[in-house]
C-alpha cells in the first residue's frame, strides 16, 4: 500500500468537501461574510514514517524532520497499570520513576541527571495505565551521548532502593493531598461509579498498595516486559533515517524476542445507577458528574458519536455550553460525551461545575440535554455545523510531523488499521442524521447514570432530596500499614 | 504531581519558561528573511512569521491592557470584557442589529436605575430596588430575542478553528486560534469586526458564568485561596494586589457600559500587536491587515501605570488555615522586566528550579526529604511591574510548612555567600540555547512569544537577543542580585496550616 498517495487522495477529497460546504454552510446576517473567500486548502501530503520492523519483533518508525537540530524518541511498551496486582496498585508509577532515577549498573540516576543536563538532554520514564515509555531528547550534535545512555537505562536499569524509596514518598503526597481537590475528587470517584471501584482501570494507589512495591517487583517487571516483540520504537527529527536504522539495528540486532505482553480481558462492573454525594465543606460550588459505560474505539458507530459528540459537548458551539453556559449562565466548566478509547470501553460523562444553590437545577439541565439527545438529536444545522467542524479541523490531526508519527505509534501499539485516519475522514463525511438518531437511541440510556454530586453540604442543603436515594461515597484516606489513623490532616469524614 | 503554584497561571508559565536564549546553531539573521513587522497607519503593529510547515497558521492578538487595568470599584472588568470579545458584533450574532440596539439601551438603563439605588445609603428602598431588578431583567429577556447565540464561536470552529480561547492576567489580554491556511481573510475580518464593532450582548449572563469561574478557581481550591491572599498582602498599591478574576462585590457591580468604557480606554490599535505564525505570506497578509485592521480608528494611547510599590520595611505574612494540606509560599519583590539584571533572575530560576539537578530540588526534594516539589521561580504574578520572585515547596506527608522555609532559607543563604559552580552556569546557558530551540517548532507559541516581545520591547529580535543577556550572566551577578533581593524585610510569606475538623476560609458571597 502506497501511503502517501492514499494521504495525497485523502486531502484532495477534503479540499473539495470544504468548497462545497462553504457554500451552503454561511447564511448569517453579517453580508460582509458573504465576501470572504475561501480558496481550496494547497495540496498537502503529511510525510509518512518509514516503517521497518525487524526480525526480533521491534516495530521502528522513523520520521525524518529537519526543520531543527533536534533529535526526539519514544518507545512505548505494552504492559501497564492495568496488569498491576490489585495489592501493589502503584507499583507501574513507581517503576515509571526508578526505571530512570534508579540509574544503571554503571551510573547513579543523579550521575545520568548531571551528564544529561549538561547537554540540555532528557532521557526519561514513564509509568502509564497500558503501557509504559522510555524517551529521550536532545540536540542534534549529541545524538550519540544520549542514545547511549539511553540504551543504557533501556538495558541495565538498576532500580536502587533511595529512589524507590523517594518515589514511593511522592506517591504517599498525592494519596495524601488527593482530597484537597474537588475536580480531582470528582474525576477519581465518578471513574469508579462508571467501571466499578476494583477495576484495574479505576484503582488508586493507597498507603499500603504502595508500600507493598518491593525492588524486586520492578526488576521482575523489568524482565517480564522489556522485550523487542513488546516495544514500538519512533524517531523524529534532524537525521537520515537509512543511518539511523543502521544505528538502531546494530543496538537492537542481537537482542532476542521475548515472552508476548498478555491482553487483559477485564470486565466493568459499573456502581448502581443512582445519586452519590461526597460532601466537601471548603467549596462553593458543586461538582456534578453523570456517568455511564461509553465505547471502545474500534466499534462501527464511533464515527457518528463522534459527530453527536460534537454536536453535544464538545466545543463552544455545543448543547451542552448553549444551553447550560450561555443560556442559563449556570457554569463556567461544561461538557460532556460517549467517551472512547483503543482498546477498551471509555467512560460515557457528563460534567459541570455551578454554584451550591443551583445544584438541582444542574443536574436537572444535564439530564434534560440527555433526554433531548434520544428526542431530538442533532440533524441540519446541527449536524452539518459538528461535521464541518471536524473536517475542516481535519488537518490539525497532522500538520507537524511527529503527530503524524504519534498517531502511526498509536495505530501500531492498538492494532489499528494504518490509514485510520483517511477511514475517519469517510466515516465522518458519511455521517447522516439518521445515523446521528439511531446511535442516540442505541447507547443513551439515561436510567443507567449514576450521578455523583461533590460540594458543600451545608450550602447544597436539602436539593438533592428530590433525586431519589442518594448514597453517600466514602473517600476517607485508609491510614498507611500499622497507623491507627491518617496521617496528620488528611480528610476523613 | 504537577507543580502546583505555577499551575494557576499558564500564561505566566510560558512567558517564564521558554524566555531563556538563544543557540549557535540559529541565529537572529536567519530569521530576519522569515518574520515581517508592519505597523500600521492606524498605530497596530503585525509581526508574521513564515513556518510553512504544513498549511495552517496560529495567531495571537495581545494587547497591553491587563487586570492591573482594572479602574477602582470594578476588579475583574479586563477578564468581563475578554468573555465579551467571542459574543459576536453587530453583524454576526444578530437577528436585527438596530433592535437588538435599542433593547441593549434599555438594558443598561435599566440596570443604572436598579443599581442605583440597590447601593443607596440612605433612603434605601426595598421594594423599589425589586421593581427596578424586575424592570431590569424583562429588559433583558427582551434583548434577548434578537441573540444568535454562540455564531461568532460557532463561525470559527465550523470554519476548522482549533484552540480557540483567550486569557487575561495582570499584565496583558490575549486572544488566539489557530486555523487552515486558506481562511486567512476570514481571520483578518473576524479579529478585526470583533473589536472593531464589539456588542456587550448577553453581558449579565456571562457575569454570571464568569463568577462560577470565579468560584472554580479562586473560592474551591485551597492554593487559589491562598495565593489570592498572599498578593493582597504582598503588595500595598497597583498593580498586583488585586484578583484578575475580580471579587464578588465588583463582578455583581459593573455594568456593559462600564465593560464598554475599558474597552474604549484600552484597546487602542497602538496598544495591540497581532503575531500570526504559519503557512502565510507577508505579501498577502500585510495588504489584508492594512484593508480589515486598519479600519480600527486611532484612539489615544492609555496612560501607564505610574504608582510605584512603595519599599516594603518589613516581613509579612498571611496563614490560611485550611482542611486541606500544608503548602508554603514566599515573594520577594524585585524590579519589573525592564530591569538591566533581567537576565540574572531568569538565570536563578533556572538553577533553582529546573529538573532533578536543580537546587531545591536536590535539597529538599532527594537529600532532605521533606518535600515533594520545591521551585523559586521569577515573574510572579506578572512581569510589567515591580514584581516577585516567589519560592514554594509541598510538603511530605508529616513535614510541615515551618520546615520549608528553613531549608528554602538555607539555599538562599548558599546563593548569597558561595558562587554557583561553573558547571552548574555553563547547564543553565545551554539549557536557555535549548529551550528556544525547541520552542520554534510550536506555531502558536512563537506567536504568542513574538507578539509578546514585539509588544513589551518594541521589538521581536529581543527574544533572541535575550540569550547574550543570559549568556553574559555571572558568578558574581547571582550573588549580588541574591544578596540584593532576598532580605527578610523585603519577603512576605504565605501558608496553610492543615487543621482538623471541617471549617472553611472559602469567601462567602453577598
Amino acid at each position: 500500500m502506497n501511503r502517501r498517495l492514499s494521504f495525497a487522495l485523502l486531502v484532495f477529497v477534503m479540499t473539495m468537501s470544504l468548497a462545497a460546504h462553504a457554500q451552503k454552510s454561511q447564511a448569517p446576517a453579517d453580508p460582509e461574510l458573504q465576501k470572504i473567500k475561501t480558496p481550496p486548502l494547497p495540496e498537502f501530503h503529511p510525510q509518512i514514517p518509514k516503517r521497518i520492523v525487524l526480525p526480533n519483533g521491534m516495530v521502528l518508525l522513523l520520521q525524518e524532520d529537519h526543520e531543527l537540530p533536534l533529535v526526539d524518541g519514544i518507545m512505548r511498551v505494552r504492559g501497564g497499570a492495568r496488569l498491576e496486582p490489585a495489592a501493589k496498585v502503584g507499583l507501574v508509577d513507581i517503576y515509571g520513576d526508578v526505571w530512570r532515577t534508579g540509574g544503571t549498573r554503571d551510573k547513579t540516576g543523579d550521575q545520568l541527571d548531571d551528564f544529561l543536563e549538561a547537554r540540555a538532554a532528557k532521557v526519561e520514564t514513564d509509568g502509564n495505565v497500558d503501557s509504559t515509555t522510555i524517551s529521550f531528547s536532545c540536540l542534534k550534535p549529541d545524538f550519540d551521548d544520549v542514545f547511549k545512555v539511553f540504551l543504557d537505562v533501556l538495558e541495565h536499569p538498576a532500580f536502587r532502593e533511595d529512589k524507590i524509596a523517594l518515589s514511593q514518598y511522592q506517591l504517599n503526597t498525592e494519596i495524601a493531598r488527593r482530597n484537597d481537590d474537588i475536580d480531582q475528587i470528582a474525576r477519581r470517584v465518578a471513574t469508579q461509579l462508571a467501571y466499578g471501584p476494583t477495576n484495574p482501570y479505576a484503582r488508586f494507589p493507597e498507603y499500603a498498595t504502595v508500600a507493598a512495591v518491593t525492588r524486586d517487583d520492578l526488576v521482575e517487571w523489568h524482565h517480564e516486559y522489556v522485550h523487542p516483540n513488546n516495544i514500538i520504537f519512533g524517531v523524529v527529527g534532524d537525521f537520515d533515517s537509512k543511518a539511523m536504522e543502521a544505528r538502531i539495528r546494530e543496538a537492537f540486532g542481537s537482542w532476542p524476542k521475548g515472552p508476548e505482553a498478555p491482553r487483559p480481558e477485564i470486565a466493568f462492573h459499573p456502581e448502581k445507577p443512582q445519586m452519590y454525594f461526597v460532601p466537601k465543606e471548603d467549596v462553593n460550588q458543586s461538582d456534578i458528574q453523570m456517568v455511564s459505560l461509553g465505547i471502545e474505539r474500534n466499534n462501527p458507530d464511533y464515527f457518528a458519536v463522534e459527530v453527536m459528540n460534537y454536536a453535544f459537548g464538545a466545543g463552544f458551539s455545543s448543547r451542552l455550553i448553549k444551553d447550560l453556559r450561555t443560556a442559563k449562565g449556570l457554569a463556567y466548566s461544561v461538557g460532556g460525551g460517549i467517551g472512547s478509547t483503543f482498546d477498551h470501553r471509555g467512560i460515557f460523562r457528563l460534567g459541570m461545575g455551578t454554584k451550591s444553590a443551583t445544584t438541582a437545577e444542574g443536574i436537572a439541565g444535564l439530564k434534560q440535554e440527555l433526554q433531548k439527545l434520544i428526542d431530538d438529536p442533532p440533524k441540519d444545522d446541527e449536524l452539518r455545523m459538528a461535521k464541518e467542524t471536524i473536517l475542516n479541523a481535519f488537518i490539525f490531526n497532522f500538520d507537524s510531523k511527529e503527530k503524524v508519527l504519534r498517531e502511526q505509534m498509536s495505530y501500531e501499539y492498538y492494532g489499528y488499521p494504518l490509514d485510520f485516519l483517511e477511514r475517519y475522514h469517510a466515516g465522518i463525511e458519511k455521517t447522516t442524521a439518521a445515523d446521528i438518531a439511531r446511535v442516540a437511541k442505541k447507547y443513551i440510556h439515561p436510567e443507567q447514570f449514576a450521578t455523583l454530586v461533590v460540594g458543600n453540604p451545608e450550602e447544597i442543603g436539602n436539593q438533592l432530596k428530590s433525586q431519589g436515594p442518594v448514597a453517600k461515597w466514602d473517600i476517607t484516606i485508609p491510614p498507611p500499614p500499622g497507623e491507627g489513623k491518617s496521617p496528620a490532616g488528611s480528610q476523613s469524614k | 504531581m504537577k507543580i502546583p503554584l505555577r499551575r494557576f497561571l499558564p500564561a505566566l508559565l510560558l512567558v517564564l519558561i521558554v524566555i531563556p536564549a538563544f543557540g549557535q546553531q540559529l541565529d537572529v539573521a536567519a530569521f530576519e528573511k522569515r518574520i515581517t513587522v508592519k505597523k500600521l497607519d492606524n498605530g497596530l503593529t503585525l509581526v508574521v512569521m513564515q513556518r510553512p510547515e504544513a498549511p495552517v497558521f496560529s495567531f495571537y492578538t495581545i494587547v497591553d491592557a491587563g487586570s492591573a487595568q482594572d479602574p477602582l470599584g470594578a476588579t475583574g472588568l479586563a477578564h468581563m470584557f475578554e468573555h465579551m470579545a467571542f459574543k459576536g458584533t453587530t453583524g454576526i450574532g444578530t437577528r436585527d442589529w438596530p433592535a437588538e440596539k435599542a433593547a441593549l439601551e434599555k438594558v443598561e438603563e435599566t440596570y443604572a436605575a436598579y443599581r442605583a439605588e440597590r447601593y443607596k445609603p440612605v433612603g434605601h428602598d426595598d421594594a423599589k430596588v425589586k421593581q427596578l431588578e424586575e424592570a431590569w431583567k424583562e429588559a433583558i429577556a427582551e434583548a434577548q430575542r434578537y441573540v444568535v447565540p454562540n455564531e461568532f464561536d460557532e463561525l470559527l470552529e465550523s470554519n476548522g478553528g482549533r484552540g480557540v480561547n483567550a486569557f487575561t492576567n495582570w499584565d496583558e489580554t490575549a486572544y488566539h486560534y489557530s486555523l487552515p491556511a486558506n481562511r486567512v481573510q476570514l481571520w483578518a475580518y473576524l479579529e478585526s469586526e470583533r473589536f472593531l464593532h464589539p456588542v456587550m450582548r448577553e453581558f449579565y449572563k456571562e457575569r454570571d458564568v464568569v463568577v462560577e469561574e470565579r468560584r472554580m478557581r479562586t473560592d474551591s481550591q485551597p492554593i487559589g485561596r491562598l495565593v489570592e491572599q498572599f498578593l493582597g498582602g504582598s503588595f500595598a498599591t497597583y498593580p498586583y494586589h488585586r484578583p484578575t478574576i475580580g471579587y464578588y462585590s465588583d463582578l455583581y457591580y459593573f455594568s456593559a457600559t462600564d465593560a464598554k468604557a475599558f474597552f474604549d480606554q484600552y484597546y487602542v490599535p497602538s496598544n495591540m500587536v497581532v503575531a500570526i505564525v504559519g503557512d502565510v505570506n507577508p505579501a498577502e497578509i500585510i495588504p489584508l491587515a492594512e484593508k480589515y485592521f486598519g479600519r480600527l480608528p486611532t484612539r489615544p494611547q492609555p496612560a501607564p501605570v505610574h504608582t510605584a510599590e512603595p519599599p516594603q520595611r518589613s516581613e509579612r505574612e498571611v496563614q490560611l488555615r485550611e482542611t486541606a494540606q500544608p503548602f508554603y509560599l514566599e515573594g520577594y519583590h524585585r524590579p519589573n522586566y525592564r530591569d538591566p539584571d533581567d537576565a540574572v533572575y531568569d538565570a536563578i530560576t533556572d538553577l533553582m528550579s529546573n529538573g532533578r539537578t536543580s537546587r531545591l530540588f536536590r535539597a529538599l526534594v532527594r537529600d532532605q526529604k521533606i518535600a515533594a516539589e520545591a521551585e523559586g521561580f521569577t515573574g510572579f504574578p506578572g512581569t510589567k511591574y515591580e514584581h516577585l520572585f516567589a519560592f514554594d515547596a509541598v510538603p511530605l506527608p508529616g513535614h510541615t510548612p515551618e520546615e520549608m522555609r528553613k531549608a528554602i532559607h538555607a539555599e538562599i543563604e548558599k546563593l548569597k555567600t558561595t558562587d554557583v559552580t561553573d558547571e552548574e552556569l555553563k547547564m543553565v546557558k545551554t539549557r536557555a540555547k535549548a529551550n528556544l530551540i525547541r520552542g520554534l517548532a510550536d506555531n502558536a507559541g512563537m506567536a504568542f512569544q513574538l507578539g509578546l516581545y514585539q509588544l513589551r520591547y518594541g521589538d521581536w529580535r529581543e527574544l533572541f537577543y535575550s540569550v547574550d543577556r543570559i549568556d553574559k550572566v555571572s558568578k558574581e551577578d547571582i550573588r549580588r542580585i541574591a544578596n540584593k533581593t532576598f532580605s527578610p524585610t523585603n519577603r512576605t510569606v504565605g501558608i496553610i496550616e492543615t487543621i482538623a475538623g471541617s471549617h472553611p476560609q472559602g469567601e462567602k458571597e453577598q
